[in-house]
């Protein structure tokens, strides 16, 4: 360690004082929060008045804190990452002030048939916390080399986040899959957690096995093949993830992981063949798990064939995607409104088919605005790995980025039947502080990552 | 690495064009599909947003929907169960019947004659409003029949006969539809209540149900085949006081067990206003069943009929042999027929030989007062000639004036009008009747009724006793006699 990363970033917010230089890009991501969130607060009205027909005050307890640590993000990127993505930012507050909004609409719907488990509030607190965690990664994160210094903690904390479900005690099954810990009252998804620590890890490895994996190696058929040395590690997360299947039975987080890991690896090395046999080992491996357990082909049936009565009545069936899909047709093109529809009818609508509450509320043409708005957050990230200077930034920035992208045609993919419907989480949308707080983080690194990307050259300490 | 990036943003990028094809299949391509499924039902939660248009008689409503402050929003209001049979129940779980079923399009603002307003509402974002029906039913008239059915079980059916236009429809015994238009489990537990009933009180007993055995009410019909078969009202048949039917050991009697009357011979009049079982029955042995079938058929007999709600086809039976058709000839063995049938027999001869079609619609409003529906008097057969129709009408004036229908002579006005007591089989009551219409010169009603249960005095009850009043009043509300 050459110098403190405090004694580092003062220097930098020091320099930024003395030449006065605000750059561009923060007054546009200001504009552009400001913009966000007075389309939040649009949202949060729109449902009140047309669920309850007047503005009551309780609109600033789903806006203000969010708002408030949102602009206290932008401030601190202004004086610690003043070169940070502005675009990131603002994508992130829109998509998660939509997801508190409808929440808080499936809210109102519970109060009116007398529930008393809401989600709302408990979300706007899981965004807060979230929001202030990725506010600690940009200002204890010096740079984004600092992080290459943990490859191996991030291994072990990853694996152990991943595993941590299959603790007798500790972990929950909910909904058939065991991807929760749970103390008393309070549950959480190690899983979301671990992607992160896994994609340091990915990186961190993958920046200093790259030429091994590339260029060593026997040749059989005119295929290089690698070293088992090398090999080892990949039969290792292949493994794991088939674990999951198989043990935490979640076909999505399995896939998830694999896909990440599989994207990297090609990233490092360039080589094709590591997507080609990687994907035929999980694919083998799936088709394996699937013949042996049957949740799995009961999940590949509902997902072919949803409509038909035999999984549309079976415990655990299609129904919930059936009535997702009925959902998504009722909202058609311009959909029936925020507060409009009767999303509450499909099981679990604020969190797994939060989508599909979207859908119906704001229309094909609001999904695909949301839909933008990943894309548009993920090709920021990849950006970032486009431009930035170092190859364990790319390689975060990538896989960070995939992982949102990934998660999301999973999740989106299953509600509306491109792939099987699997337990992973909307980003930023759907109710579950876990997710949340994931996201954030990524949101936080990736800022961090890009602030160093533009190619300026800077003080930078390993 | 950026070449593989660049790879890597390719894929990214197909993995979200597939969600962005996939939600357009869903949510375009395929949503009317998916709308159109039963068990989405969205699109019926969508209809509650209507406010279904109201049930009006003489301008009033009857059945209407106010606002409810639930996912329903609006609540069925029904104002008295005397109209139960015709305006049915609306229920959000157990659907509609009667006008309520028939007219649904309408009132609930689906018909394409809404059109404009469908669109109208599109764009204002304001659901449509549903069309209010005003029906032919007379208040007075139903007031009338449904108090003077009293407790008995059975239907009272009273028509117009130029017009056909149905001024009155009891079914008794009724039903309160308003604890079935509640919005919770209440409905249910009132529509299990209703169902297991074995009074039946949903079955609008008028038009449907299980049907009843019409007794000598079909001697009307037997005798008009026999006039349109160049019988004259003169002809005459023996007049035994006991008969034995061709072919088998049994014998038939007249209703008072003894001859028809003094004489040797019998005519067809007086058998009609006496109502004597064993003439009618030579006189269908000698016409034959298919001669009688095909009268039968004309005045309506097998056939579908919407008025708007579904009539049960009334049954002659086939395929008969001699002793089933004298039997059949004064309305016994496999005879069975709705009461509006028996009205629309009465109504035709009193329209001298045409039938007009039987209607319960006025006409049908759109929410902007413009007139969507006003269906017209239409003609529905001819079952007979004017000239027949006048000498059945003759004898059946002479069955109230001087017969055994007479309770149901009016001071001051002729009356037509024939009585009927169906046996059942055994020790069953027997189902009483009376069909006939006032004025005779200038009919403006022609009424049915039955009373199930021999009207609760079992096998001594007969027609002229306690059906033949029951059509009195309902006659003397409509011509305020």
């Amino acid at each position: 360690m050459a110098t403190k990363p405090g004694t580092q970033s003062l220097n930098t917010a020091a320099i930024g004082r003395i030449i006065r230089i605000v750059p561009r890009s923060r007054n546009v991501e200001a504009a552009l929060l400001i913009f966000a969130l007075g389309i939040n607060a649009y949202e949060l009205a729109q449902i009140q008045l047309s669920t309850i027909a007047i503005l009551r005050s309780d609109i600033w307890l789903y806006w203000l804190p969010v708002a408030l640590l949102s602009l206290a993000f932008h401030t601190l990127l202004r004086m610690r990452a003043s070169e940070a993505d502005p675009i990131l930012l603002p994508v992130a507050v829109v998509l998660n002030g939509l997801g508190i909004a409808e929440i808080y609409r499936l809210d109102l719907a519970r109060i009116a048939q007398h529930q008393t488990n809401l989600f709302a509030g408990k979300q706007v607190v899981w965004t807060c916390i979230a929001i202030a965690i990725a506010m600690l990664v940009v200002f204890f994160i010096p740079n984004h080399l600092f992080l290459r210094r943990y490859v191996y903690i991030a291994m072990v904390i990853g694996a152990a986040l991943l595993l941590s479900p299959l603790v007798p005690g500790l972990g929950k099954t909910i909904n058939g899959a065991r991807l929760w810990i749970g103390v008393g009252q309070f549950t959480f998804q190690p899983g979301e957690l671990a992607k992160i620590a896994l994609t340091i890890f990915f990186a961190g490895y993958l920046v200093t096995r790259r030429d091994s994996l590339a260029l060593v190696g026997r040749r059989i058929l005119g295929v290089r093949l690698p070293r088992a040395r090398e090999l080892g590690p990949i039969l290792l997360i292949w493994a794991a993830s088939l674990g999951i299947l198989v043990f935490q039975r979640d076909l999505g987080t399995s896939l998830l992981y694999f896909g990440l890991f599989i994207v990297m690896i090609y990233l490092a090395t360039g080589r094709a063949i590591y997507v080609v046999v990687g994907l035929g080992m999980f694919v083998t491996g799936a088709l394996v798990a699937g013949r042996l357990m049957s949740y799995v082909s009961g999940r590949i049936n509902a997902w072919l064939n949803p409509f038909d009565p035999v999984n549309y009545n079976a415990i655990g069936g299609s129904y919930q995607l059936a009535q997702g899909n009925f959902g998504l047709a009722h909202g058609s093109l311009l959909g029936a409104g925020l507060g409009g529809g009767l999303p509450q009818l499909v099981p679990l609508a604020e969190s797994d088919f939060i989508i599909s509450s979207l859908g119906e509320e704001l229309g094909l043409a609001g999904l695909f605005c949301i839909l933008v708005l990943y894309v548009l957050m993920v090709s920021r990230g990849i950006r970032i790995g486009f431009t930035h200077p170092d190859d364990f930034s790319k390689l975060l920035a990538t896989g960070l980025s995939f992982v949102v992208a990934l998660q999301t045609f999973i999740v989106i993919g299953g509600v509306t039947r491109v792939v099987p419907l699997t337990g992973l989480t909307t980003p930023f949308l759907a109710a579950g502080g876990s997710s949340l707080l994931a996201n954030w983080i990524i949101v936080g690194l990736l800022l961090r990552v890009s602030d160093s990307a533009g190619g300026a050259p800077r003080a930078v300490s390993i | 690495m950026n070449r593989e990036l660049k790879r890597i943003s390719a894929v990214i990028m197909a993995m979200f064009a597939s969600l962005f094809v996939a939600s357009t299949l869903i949510q375009f391509g395929f949503a009317d599909t998916l709308n159109s499924d039963q068990r989405n039902v969205r699109t019926l939660y969508d209809s509650y947003k209507t406010k279904r248009g109201a049930v009006l008689v003489a301008g009033i409503p009857v059945v209407q929907s106010m606002p409810s402050a639930d996912q329903y929003h609006f609540r069925r209001y029904f104002s008295d169960p005397m109209y139960s049979a015709v305006t049915g129940f609306y229920s959000n779980y157990q659907g509609a019947t009667g006008i309520e079923q028939a007219m649904n399009s309408y009132l609930s603002g689906k018909n394409s004659s809404q059109f404009f307003e469908q669109v109208n509402a599109l764009l204002s974002g304001n659901p449509v409003s549903g069309a209010s029906v005003e029906l032919t039913i007379q208040p007075k008239i139903q007031r009338a029949a449904w108090d003077a059915l009293g407790k008995l079980k059975g239907a009272v059916v009273a028509i117009e006969p130029s017009t056909g236009k149905i001024l009155a429809m009891v079914s008794k015994p009724g039903f309160d539809p308003n604890p079935l238009a509640a919005h919770d489990s209440a409905a249910q537990t009132a529509y299990n209540k209703l169902i297991a009933s074995p009074d039946q009180p949903l079955i609008n007993r008028a038009i449907s149900g299980q049907l009843y055995a019409p007794g000598s009410v079909f001697k009307v019909i037997v005798a008009s085949a026999a006039i349109a078969n160049g019988y004259k009202p003169t002809d005459t048949f023996p007049n035994p006081a006991k008969f034995q039917l061709p072919g088998t050991k049994t014998f038939i009697y007249n209703s008072g067990e003894g001859k028809c009357g003094g004489a040797a011979r019998v005519s067809i009049a007086d058998a009609l206003r006496l109502s004597c079982n064993i003439p009618f029955a030579q006189l269908g042995i000698a016409l034959g069943q298919d001669k009688i079938r095909a009268q039968a058929e004309l005045f309506g007999f097998g056939k579908a009929l919407k008025i708007p709600l579904t009539v049960t086809p009334s049954i002659y039976p086939t395929n008969m042999d001699d002793s089933q058709t004298g039997l059949s000839a004064f309305g016994q063995f496999d005879d069975r027929v709705t009461p509006l049938q028996i009205a629309m027999v009465s109504a035709a001869i009193a329209n001298g030989g045409v039938m007009m079609k039987p209607n319960l619609v006025s006409f049908v409003q759109s929410s902007n007062l413009s007139i969507l529906d006003q269906p017209n008097a239409q003609v529905l057969a001819q079952p007979v000639s004017s000239d027949t129709a006048k000498l059945v009408k003759q004898m059946m004036i002479g069955a109230v004036q001087n017969g055994v229908s007479s309770n149901g002579q009016i001071p001051g006005v002729v009356v037509a009008g024939k009585t009927g007591t169906a046996q059942n089989g055994g020790s069953a009551p027997y189902t009483l009747w009376f069909t006939g219409f006032a004025p005779a010169n200038n009919p403006k009603v022609a009424v049915a009724v039955v009373i199930e249960d021999g009207g609760g005095m079992g096998q001594r009850g007969f027609g002229n006793l306690l059906a033949a009043p029951v059509a009195r009043k309902v006659m003397q509300a409509v011509l305020n006699k």
